[in-house]
């Protein structure tokens, strides 16, 4: 065993933070449905949100596959054009409003920020339900836009098309986005009053896990940029139903303007997708590496640089869309600047792992698929950013790779990180480190191999949303449909043997990573009120023992 | 040229040239950047790996001047890019004044095209090579993308409003022609082919073309049609402004703006006419918003642009 392992365990019998036994767990208090339907606790509630999007993200990922397999043929193998629209319509306003947003902050965050800060709970539970509740409420409607017969407009909804033009159920679709919109709000809200008042003593901000500092950052951004999208959907349905002339020229509107208001909202929310990703990543690392993290407030600052500049780039989506080409220009410099603090975090991760005493596990190896990913995603971003490069390749399949290596490349592969990391906490219960593994690789190889050719096609100029296509790009497309099966396969892994161990899993130690953080003091699963004492903080973040003088606790 | 799984991009002009440098010599960066971190983290996720023997002391927890160096060089790297691409995108958006003018309308899903002459072609659109060529483009219902990959151009076509894109091509071939913006139920089949022709296959080809007579043509018997001539009489001492020379000058609108009559100034005056009426009249013209269409206020741009080469005659 290695020092650092030794030295973690005498450690842990040290700690003075320890809850008795005896204390029930969240899983156990109340067994009935009511129990959980009305449950105002923070972790129940988590659990609420991670089965609920999980099967949004089957749905959506059902869509994903019948588009792959259309495109094996140039002439569209399995959809007609109509069934394709709706496919990728449904693909994106699921996957987007229903998976990749509440994803991480929804489950994780939920789960983990009181007791990251030593909290009993939110600061307002009940709300915290009713976001839930009014989250479910949002799926229901676009379960019925589905099950009327869908929508094809595109996730984005552009006007006039979605106003005036589109023939599926655009109302109900963009009813749905308002109403999971509001959960977001409330969501946000939330979490900053709780990180904000519901610190244990000693829980200064220099002390906070990165993980809460990436979650407030991302609250921030739900908070200021939410309303800005409800509002503009309420728009899109005057127009639509009332004929209120806002977007459609034809009847004194302006066709940009919804643009503006849509990526305003949508730009950020690409920082909601991403940053409780990095904030997951910040916590594997250091875990893995038994590692303090490497420059704690460059990346602790960083994520609200990213908040804020986030907001200020939402331009780039419309470098030939007919807006002038000075505000192009702005924006274009603008989104390289926001490219500076993201690269400041993936330096951190690195610089973190020298001379560290690396654990090689799934979660880990989650983490390492993570940041590689992330890595192409966010430089083929900076290419996108650079107006002569965007012009050629916008609207193509390049921004298709580009867009997924860092929502599902990045924000996907952090949440099965965080998956594997916290699971032991969440249910008491050790999975098979061997399948994880493999799942880790299967993913980012099956990934790789769905995503890189886009970037090939995109920029030969086949554009995105096309049912069918001229025949010299289908080597491609056929290579990335096998890539997508691999991927498939990848992600459905983890459904097995996570819940295989629900049952079968070894029971797990209160802390079986060795990892610093309030919430491995606590027994897994954790008591209902978590803490039976407040907590006192009187360590650094990531204060993890690796030379003789910093391992006396 | 690059050439992938039998898959080739043709350069069809210089600025296609100059896109592909640029692409190259980015991914060139990216590599400089992104390859040390790839690397440095398998060497050290094998390196340190737990377990393994090696010398772990002193590891550092920060370092301001290593992070501010990484952080600042890798900026200003990018920004050299910046710079060469924005320039670049200018260059794209200012047509050269003896750009050949050919007016496009987009509608689900076809593209309209019309050239100078009065030909008109749809889902094709041909070309002469060494000449730069302004297209005018506008929607009629939705927004589409004209988007021509060996180009490495596209402009999105909106309703109710004018956008341009120009290019030269230098390279005789068939190339394709896309929409690259979501525009409905068969957005992937509203394509075609740009065809760049040596200029004297070009004229032939056009004299083979039917033609209804020039927009500028067309343009004037609908001036007449429309009785245009009774308040712009030409000397504008009538009760409306002269047009001679109006396209391309600077006019002073009431309240003091100037602005420059282009062809979106021409569609809206057509269209809108009180929201920007010239300083000295009275706002009186009636609006010809669903009276003319699309293709028609072309063709009345294209005869007040001709008013402009030959001052103070009405042909």
């Amino acid at each position: 065993m290695s020092r650092a392992g030794l030295h973690d365990a005498s450690r842990e019998e040290a700690a003075p933070l320890h809850t008795p036994a005896e204390a029930q767990s969240y899983l156990n208090d109340g067994n009935s449905l009511r129990s959980w339907l009305l449950t105002t606790d923070h972790k129940r509630i988590a659990i609420l949100y991670l089965i609920s999007i999980t099967g949004f993200f089957a749905i959506a990922a059902t869509a994903a596959a019948m588009m792959r397999l259309n495109l094996l043929t140039p002439q569209g193998a399995l959809l007609t054009a109509e069934g394709y629209n709706r496919a990728f319509t449904m693909h994106g306003v699921i996957m987007v409003w229903f998976f990749l947003i509440p994803s991480i902050p929804n489950v994780f965050g939920n789960f983990l920020i009181p007791l990251m800060i030593g909290a009993r709970d939110m600061a307002f539970p009940r709300l915290n339900l009713a976001s839930w509740y009014i989250f479910m409420g949002g799926g229901l409607f676009t379960l019925a836009a589905l099950i009327f017969g869908g929508v094809d407009t595109g996730w984005t909804f552009y006007t006039p098309l979605s106003s005036t033009y589109a023939n599926g159920n655009v109302v109900l679709a963009l009813s749905a986005v308002f109403i999971a919109g509001w959960s977001s709000i409330l969501t946000g809200i939330n979490f900053i009053v709780t990180i904000h008042k519901l610190r244990a003593p000693g829980m200064t901000w220099g002390r906070l896990p990165l993980f809460v500092w990436t979650h407030y950052a991302t609250a921030l951004i739900l908070v200021l940029a939410t309303p800005v999208l409800t509002v503009t959907l309420l728009l899109v349905v005057a127009e639509r139903l009332f004929g209120l002339g806002i977007f459609n020229p034809a009847l004194g509107g302006d066709p940009l303007l919804f643009q503006h208001l849509f990526w305003f909202y949508s730009h950020p929310a690409v920082y909601i997708m991403v940053l409780p990703a990095m904030g997951v990543v910040s916590e594997l690392v250091p875990a893995a590496a038994h590692k303090k993290l490497f420059g704690y407030w460059f990346v602790a600052y960083s994520s609200l640089a990213i908040a804020l500049v986030g907001f200020l780039v939402w331009g780039h989506h419309m470098f030939v869309s007919g807006q002038s080409m000075y505000a192009s220009t702005v924006f274009s410099f603008l989104s390289l600047v926001v490219a500076v603090p993201s690269a400041i975090k993936v330096y951190n991760w690195t610089a973190t792992l020298y001379k560290g005493s690396i654990a090689l596990n799934a979660a880990f190896l989650f983490a390492m698929g993570f940041i590689g990913l992330f890595v192409m995603g966010g430089l083929t971003g900076l290419m996108l950013a650079l107006l002569a490069i965007d012009v050629h390749v916008h609207d193509t399949y390049f921004v298709v790779a580009h867009f997924h290596y860092i929502m599902v490349g990045g924000a996907v592969t952090a949440y099965l990180g965080a998956m594997h990391f916290w699971w032991p906490k969440m249910f008491g219960r050790m999975y098979n480190e061997v399948w994880g593994r493999i799942s880790a690789v299967l993913v980012f190889i099956g990934f790789n191999v769905t995503f890189f050719p886009q970037f090939l096609l995109g920029y030969m100029g086949m554009p995105r949303r096309y049912h069918e296509y001229p025949p010299e790009f289908q080597t491609l497309h056929v290579l990335s449909t096998g890539g997508a099966g691999l991927l498939g396969l990848g992600y459905a892994l983890p459904l097995i043997y996570l819940l295989y161990s629900l049952r079968h899993g070894e029971p797990a130690s209160a802390n079986p990573w060795k990892a610093t953080g309030l919430e491995w003091t606590v027994p897994s699963p954790p008591p209902t009120h978590n803490f039976e004492d407040t907590p006192i903080v009187v360590r650094e973040p990531y204060d993890y023992p690796l030379s003789h003088d910093s391992s006396i606790a | 040229m690059l050439n992938l799984f039998g898959l080739s991009l043709p350069q069809a002009s210089a600025h296609a040239q100059h896109v592909d440098m640029l692409i190259g010599a980015f991914s060139l960066l990216i590599l400089f950047l992104a390859g040390p971190v790839i690397v440095l983290i398998f060497a050290f996720a094998i390196r340190y790996r737990r377990g393994k023997d090696v010398n772990r002391d002193h590891a550092p927890n920060r370092n301001v001047w290593l992070e501010v160096s990484w952080t600042i060089i890798p900026f200003l790297l990018i920004l050299g890019f910046f710079v060469v691409s924005a320039k670049m995108f200018f260059s794209i958006h200012e047509p050269p004044a003896d750009a050949m003018p050919i007016s496009v309308v987009a509608k689900q899903w076809m593209w309209k095209f019309q050239h100078p002459q009065g030909q008109s072609e749809i889902n094709t659109l041909h070309v002469p090579i060494g000449q730069p060529v302004k297209l005018t483009m506008t929607s009629q219902d939705v927004i589409h993308s004209l988007y021509v990959p060996a180009l490495r151009l596209k402009q999105d076509v909106l309703p109710g409003r004018y956008t341009e894109l120009w290019f030269t091509a230098t390279r005789p071939g068939t190339y394709h022609l896309f929409c690259s913006q979501f525009c409905g139920l068969d957005h992937a089949t509203m394509g075609g082919s740009v065809v760049a022709m040596e200029p004297g296959a070009y004229g032939s080809w056009l004299s083979t073309q039917a033609s209804g007579g020039s927009l500028a043509t067309a343009g004037a018997t609908l001036y007449r049609k429309l009785g245009c001539g009774a308040c712009h009489a030409g000397d504008g001492t009538t009760r409306a402004p002269s047009l001679n020379g109006l396209y391309g000058s600077r006019v002073t609108l009431e309240g003091g703006r100037q602005i420059v009559a282009d062809d979106q100034y021409l569609r809206d005056a057509l269209l809108d006419p009180n929201a920007q009426v010239t300083a000295g009249y009275k706002p009186i013209m009636p609006t010809y918003r669903g009276l003319i269409g699309e293709e028609q206020v072309m063709q009345l741009a294209a005869y007040i642009r001709a008013m402009k080469t030959v001052p103070g005659e009405h042909p």
